[in-house]
């Protein structure tokens, strides 16, 4: 199976920091790849890189197994590749589905289509499974933080995306929350979606991942089975860069 | 929080309880809205009614409403700036410039009224080009940008008038608009006109939304909203029908001054751009959440810039109001109060000072709370100095209300 996001060697410098070193990255349909990785370790800049908010200094990158040259976020958005950043970027002053839509608004003429807006939204947060808002008209002030990061979501799916890239969704959630929002990321992958999930939560990886990605240092440590590792073995990859045949060579370590 | 499972997201039936039920959590909530302009109103007319009669004359009904128009219309411009969280404190000066620039043309140049009023608004937006530029190109803040401007728009007008001098206003167009009443039927007229389309646009969109299966209003909350609209504004028509001329034998003094429908339409425009368009919407999310909107794809400089475009060509129509009333443009047109009741109207209405709230709508209301100040307390007898005060005092007092509400709000969450 070809992934729907495939990098090669990517290189990224800012001025004299090399921040990713040779870096490959894999992440299929249907599937929830962790990209994991200590603080400093590249996690964001990989992301901005794929979401095409830093151009890359060199290397390959593959959507559907199509060479692509991402130029723009706008770009990166018309292949459908999503991110949902830690802060969710929402609007407090408007409502659900005021926040889906926005930027991309449905319009008959010069005037707003509500009610299609309105079909839309309501039936993607239904295909999530999404049960926990009063009404889809609420304002987002009013919506704790898992529903935030659950409209969050609902607006990165709605565009037929195929990537969605999550940063840390349950980083500021409590338990009930965060086992709402995994639950979700699970859904998104059973539904097709190549789903991304950076997290420091070994808990939270474990739990929904199919592979993990291990960034240490710029470098990718290893990208493994999440049934083949442990817990142990991959804090080991996050802190050191290997563990026992997995991860770099010690040549290859900064 | 638990996962509720419930077979399909609730769709709240609106019925007028629940309508009232989710107004109450929301002021409770600290998002007063327009209470606080309405609550005022009720008060302030009632104090001048008990206190001095004449107030309550149709006379003086149809004086407070060309009184309050002009900073009326530069407040319903405020609103866009107000909205990003932005403010224009040269909204009072720009009015007077355009005023200027309307007065010269048509007196000293002789040019039809038409082409006067063309130039004033584009002065406008060009001054609202300016501004809105440099605040969001250059990223100065637009208090010292409007500050600046303020200055400067005060000395370009003593400029155009030639250091002092007033120039009068003949145009019969011109001063109609804030002196000349509509004939009574044609006020009866538009008065239904107007209702009935309301009524048949609130129709039109629930029978579309339940065909959809969308949440629409039942029919008792649209014939109570239209009832409503009815009644008020049927009573206004009624008052500003009556014969005011103290002689109606030489003058008749009676009908719908010409500038409450100018402002009418104006509200509708306006309030469709910030409701039922995406600039608007736009303009709101930048207000909202400026990095959010900017992530969105909404070019957020443009939105600051069209706010500012829009803000002075309001106040550029509330200067040529002004003229109107005055017959005449002088050094003062559009200055000492006039700006700060703008701001105040707005702030007043409802109109958050942090951006991301506030309506058309609201300018009005905090319009008519400035102007029954200003006239109620003229009745009274009171000086300007004490006058002033009041003004300043409730200004002040609704930026309370706003910073308060803002905290409420956010510590039940609601923001």
């Amino acid at each position: 199976m070809t992934p729907v996001l495939e990098l090669r060697g990517i290189d990224k410098s800012f001025g004299p920091v090399q921040v990713l070193h040779d870096v490959d990255f894999f992440a299929y349909a249907g599937e929830v790849t962790a990209l994991v990785g200590d603080n400093g370790a590249g996690k964001s800049t990989l992301v901005k890189c794929v979401g095409g908010i830093h151009p890359i200094d060199s290397g390959a990158y593959f959507f559907e197994g199509r060479p692509v040259h991402i130029g723009s976020p706008r770009h990166a958005a018309e292949l459908g590749i999503e991110i949902v950043y830690q802060d969710l970027a929402l609007c407090d002053n408007l409502d659900i589905v005021q926040n889906m839509f926005l930027g991309r608004e449905h319009r008959r003429g010069i005037v707003l289509d509500e009610d299609t807006m309105e079909e839309m939204a309501a039936k993607t947060l239904e295909s999530l499974s999404v049960r926990t808002v009063k009404s889809i008209r609420q304002l987002v002030a009013s919506l704790s933080g898992g529903q935030r990061q659950t409209v969050a979501i609902a607006k990165a799916v709605l565009w037929n995306s195929k990537v969605v890239i999550l940063d840390e969704p349950t980083a500021a959630l409590g338990v009930a929350q965060t086992a709402q929002v995994l639950e979700l990321v699970r859904r998104l992958a059973d539904q097709g979606l190549a789903v991304v999930l950076i997290s420091h939560n070994m808990n939270d990886v474990f739990a929904v991942s199919d592979s993990i990605a291990t960034l240490y240092l710029g470098r990718m440590a290893a990208q493994v089975k999440t049934a083949d590792v442990t817990h142990a073995q991959v804090v080991e990859l996050i802190t050191s860069g290997r563990s026992g045949d997995l991860g770099l060579t010690n040549g290859a370590t900064a | 929080m638990t996962v509720t499972i419930s077979p399909k997201i609730k769709h709240e039936t609106p019925s007028i309880r629940g309508n009232v039920r989710g107004y109450a959590e929301r002021v409770r909530g600290g998002d007063m809205g327009a209470l606080p302009a309405v609550f005022g109103l009720v008060v302030l007319c009632t104090i001048f009614a008990v206190l001095r009669p004449p107030f309550l004359t149709a006379g003086n009904f149809a004086n407070l409403l060309t009184q309050g128009a002009a900073v009326t219309v530069i407040a319903m411009g405020l609103v866009f700036v107000l909205l990003l969280g932005e403010i224009d404190l040269s909204a009072g000066f720009a009015s007077g410039v355009c005023a200027a620039v309307l007065a010269i043309l048509l007196t000293g140049e002789g040019l039809p009224w038409y082409v006067a009023v063309g130039a004033a608004v584009l002065t406008g937006v060009v001054i609202g080009t300016v501004i809105g530029t440099i605040v969001a190109k250059l990223g100065v803040p637009s208090f010292v940008v409007t500050l600046a401007a303020f200055l400067a728009f005060q000395g370009l007008v003593l400029l155009l008038v030639k250091g002092g001098t007033i120039i009068a206003v003949r145009d019969e167009t011109i001063l109609a608009i804030a002196n000349k009443n509509l004939p009574p039927v044609l006020g009866w007229i538009l008065l239904v006109a107007g209702v009935a389309g309301y009524a048949a646009l609130q129709l039109l969109r629930a029978r579309k939304r339940a065909a959809r299966g969308l949440s629409a209003d039942p029919l008792s909350l649209i014939a109570l909203r239209v009832g409503s609209l009815a009644l008020l504004s049927g009573l206004a028509v009624y008052f500003l029908n009556l014969e005011r001329s103290r002689n109606a034998a030489v003058v008749s003094l009676a009908g719908v001054p010409i500038v409450v429908p100018i402002i009418v339409v104006l509200l509708l425009v306006l309030t469709f751009v910030l409701r039922r368009t995406a600039f608007g919407r736009h303009l709101y999310a930048v207000g909202g959440n400026a990095e959010a909107a900017r992530r969105a794809g909404i070019n957020v400089d443009l939105m600051k810039i069209s706010a500012f475009v829009i803000c002075s060509s309001m106040a550029a129509l509330g200067g040529i109001i002004a003229a109107s009333r005055a017959s005449s443009v002088d050094p003062n047109t559009g200055g000492s109060n006039v700006l700060l009741y703008a701001v105040g109207a707005a702030v007043i209405g409802g109109t958050s000072l942090f951006g991301g709230k506030g309506r058309v709508l609201d300018a009005i209301l905090g319009g008519a709370v400035v102007a029954v100040i200003e006239n109620g307390m003229g009745l009274m007898g009171y000086s300007s100095g004490v006058k002033f005060m009041v003004t300043g005092s409730v200004l002040l007092l609704a930026a309370m209300v706003d910073a308060l509400s803002r905290k409420r709000a956010a510590a039940t969450g609601l923001r």
